[in-house]
């Protein structure tokens, strides 16, 4: 056993302890995580994913700053149950163009992986003003003040180049034209054929149904593309999966 | 620390390590053997774990495991394992007229416990867990309905929702906003006359409602479900019946969305929420 009693050598050098440690854990990183990035059926092959819209993508970011991760996942799992109820299944795919994915890890209200389509706009704004004026038992704070800031899309642009830089494929036109875009999606009376376009399928509409552009236009075009991306009429799933 | 200076302690009858320190020595005391034998016996389980499971990763995909699962066959199998105890019943649903369906039949029991449950996951939102409604979203426990209340007609709305952008066929009717074509006195004098309906206001209040409203409403606002225009005369209001929810309703006029759920579901389930809503109190 006198192999078995080397571990002497590391347990008297505190240095030595902490340099093997991080060796064993990397080993253990480059073995769980390295192969996502080389195996092909990772992110499986899908029909219709896009990179968000302009206004997509600001909905996104209020998504992300009020926190609504923390009690909503996006992320409906392989369980009869949860497909019963939200859904197909979430890809892979389609949070790929998540930086980062919003999959959230606790449900206090549903999920809304699939929320998109599932409510009319004049619903959301509702619920967002005063979620308990449609769903009593609901104990989801009121997001009023949504309808009070409003967006110009100034940097919206720079956001997209963001995204661009860690990965997410938006082409120069799409970043020259971002403001335009941003502005064109809560539009419905004006020109949006170069939005639908550029970002096949994306709501068009005058969300809040205020005249100006708000936060509250931004997070519902967000919520309206959820789950709405994927063609499920051509997706077979992966053998290996 | 060194050989020499491991000893026998007499007291508990273990070798001591070596360690000595002023004086202080350590016990040599084993791993008790059930707690090293359940750490083998760990480690075995693991290597066995990921020889029976998808682990591995290889060069195009992971080792899909000795035993084949996969969560993705699992869950259709879980689908479909459950799919098949009611295929029975759910041949007999869709393939029976609904509105022949007796409501004392098993049949109709069924579609109302299974249209229950997809209510309470798709429709409760907006309708309401009781189906009363909310302001802007319909009660469907009463008869007043606005597209017409009998089970074929409940199924065609839920089936292509209602001004909807994604289904061609949605139920579709578009009131101006009267903002743009009255003044605001002609306005106030239409509320007060369909605040009085049926009786009405009479007058000019009348003659306003007969060129402007009545080709929808009807001439005493009984409304006309085929175009979803309300019944207006009676004490059912949707967005309101006072003075403000009415004027707002006449100057910038409504209008309600509901989505297309042939959409997202089955053709049972959008059958058996429509007869459940039908079953609900209020179906013609």
């Amino acid at each position: 056993m006198a192999l078995m009693e080397k571990h002497a050598i590391l347990e008297k050098s505190p240095t030595l302890l902490l340099v093997s440690s991080l060796l064993v854990v990397t080993v253990g990183g480059i073995v769980e995580i390295a192969p996502l990035f080389w195996l092909e059926n990772t992110i499986e092959d899908v029909e219709g994913m896009r990179p968000y819209s302009p206004l997509e993508l600001a909905g996104r970011e209020i998504y992300i700053r009020e926190g609504c991760y923390v009690c909503h996942s996006q992320m409906i799992r392989p369980m009869r149950d949860e497909v019963e109820r939200y859904g197909h299944y979430s890809l892979a795919a389609e949070s790929m163009y998540d930086h980062p994915f919003q999959w959230g890890s606790k449900r206090t209200g549903p999920d809304l992986a699939r929320v998109g389509g599932r409510y009319s706009n004049e619903w959301h704004v509702d619920h967002f003003i005063e979620p308990q004026s449609v769903v009593p038992e609901s104990v989801m704070p009121k997001y009023e003040f949504l309808l009070n800031a409003k967006l110009d899309g100034e940097y919206i642009g720079d956001l997209m180049s963001t995204h661009r830089f860690v990965g997410v494929p938006y082409t120069d036109q799409q970043i020259e034209m971002a403001r335009a875009d941003f502005k064109a999606q809560a539009d419905a009376d004006g020109d949006y054929g170069d939005v639908e376009e550029r970002y096949p399928g994306a709501p068009v509409g005058n969300f809040d149904g205020q005249p100006e552009l708000t936060e509250m236009d931004a997070l519902i075009a967000y919520m309206q593309v959820l789950g709405t991306m994927v063609d499920f009429s051509t997706f077979t799933p992966d053998e290996s999966r | 620390m060194s050989e020499e200076d491991k000893r026998l302690d007499e007291e508990t009858g273990q070798y001591t390590t070596g360690h000595k320190y002023d004086g202080i020595e350590e016990l040599n005391t084993p791993l008790p053997r059930w707690w090293l034998w359940t750490f083998y016996a760990t480690i075995v389980w693991g290597v066995a774990y990921t020889i029976a499971y998808p682990a591995w990763p290889l060069v195009s995909g992971a080792t899909a495991g000795v035993l084949g699962y996969s969560t993705r066959a699992v869950v259709a199998e879980d689908i479909v394992e459950h799919e098949a105890k009611n295929a029975a019943l759910v041949e007999e649903l869709t393939g029976t007229e609904l509105a022949s369906i007796d409501p004392s039949s098993d049949l109709h029991r069924y579609a109302v416990a299974r249209g229950g449950a997809v209510f309470r996951a798709q429709c409760s939102q907006c309708h309401g867990s009781g189906a009363a409604g909310a302001v802007g979203y319909p009660n469907l426990l009463d008869n007043a309905w606005l597209w017409g209340g009998t089970v074929d007609e409940i199924a065609y709305t839920v089936q292509h929702g209602i001004r909807n952008e994604n289904d061609p066929d949605a139920r579709w009717s578009e009131m101006p906003a009267f903002g743009e074509i009255l003044t605001s006195e002609e306005i106030a004098m239409l509320v007060s006359h369909v605040q009085a309906l049926p009786a009405g206001a009479g007058g000019d209040a009348e003659t306003l409602f007969l060129d402007n409203c009545a080709s929808c409403h009807g001439d005493n606002g009984e409304g006309m479900p085929e175009l979803g225009a309300p019944n207006i005369s009676d004490a059912i209001w949707l967005y309101g019946g006072d003075e403000a929810a009415l004027t707002e309703t006449i100057t910038n006029a409504r209008f309600g969305v509901m989505p297309a759920w042939g959409q997202r579901l089955s053709d049972a389930d959008v059958r058996a929420v429509s007869i459940y809503v039908h079953a609900l109190g209020g179906g013609e």
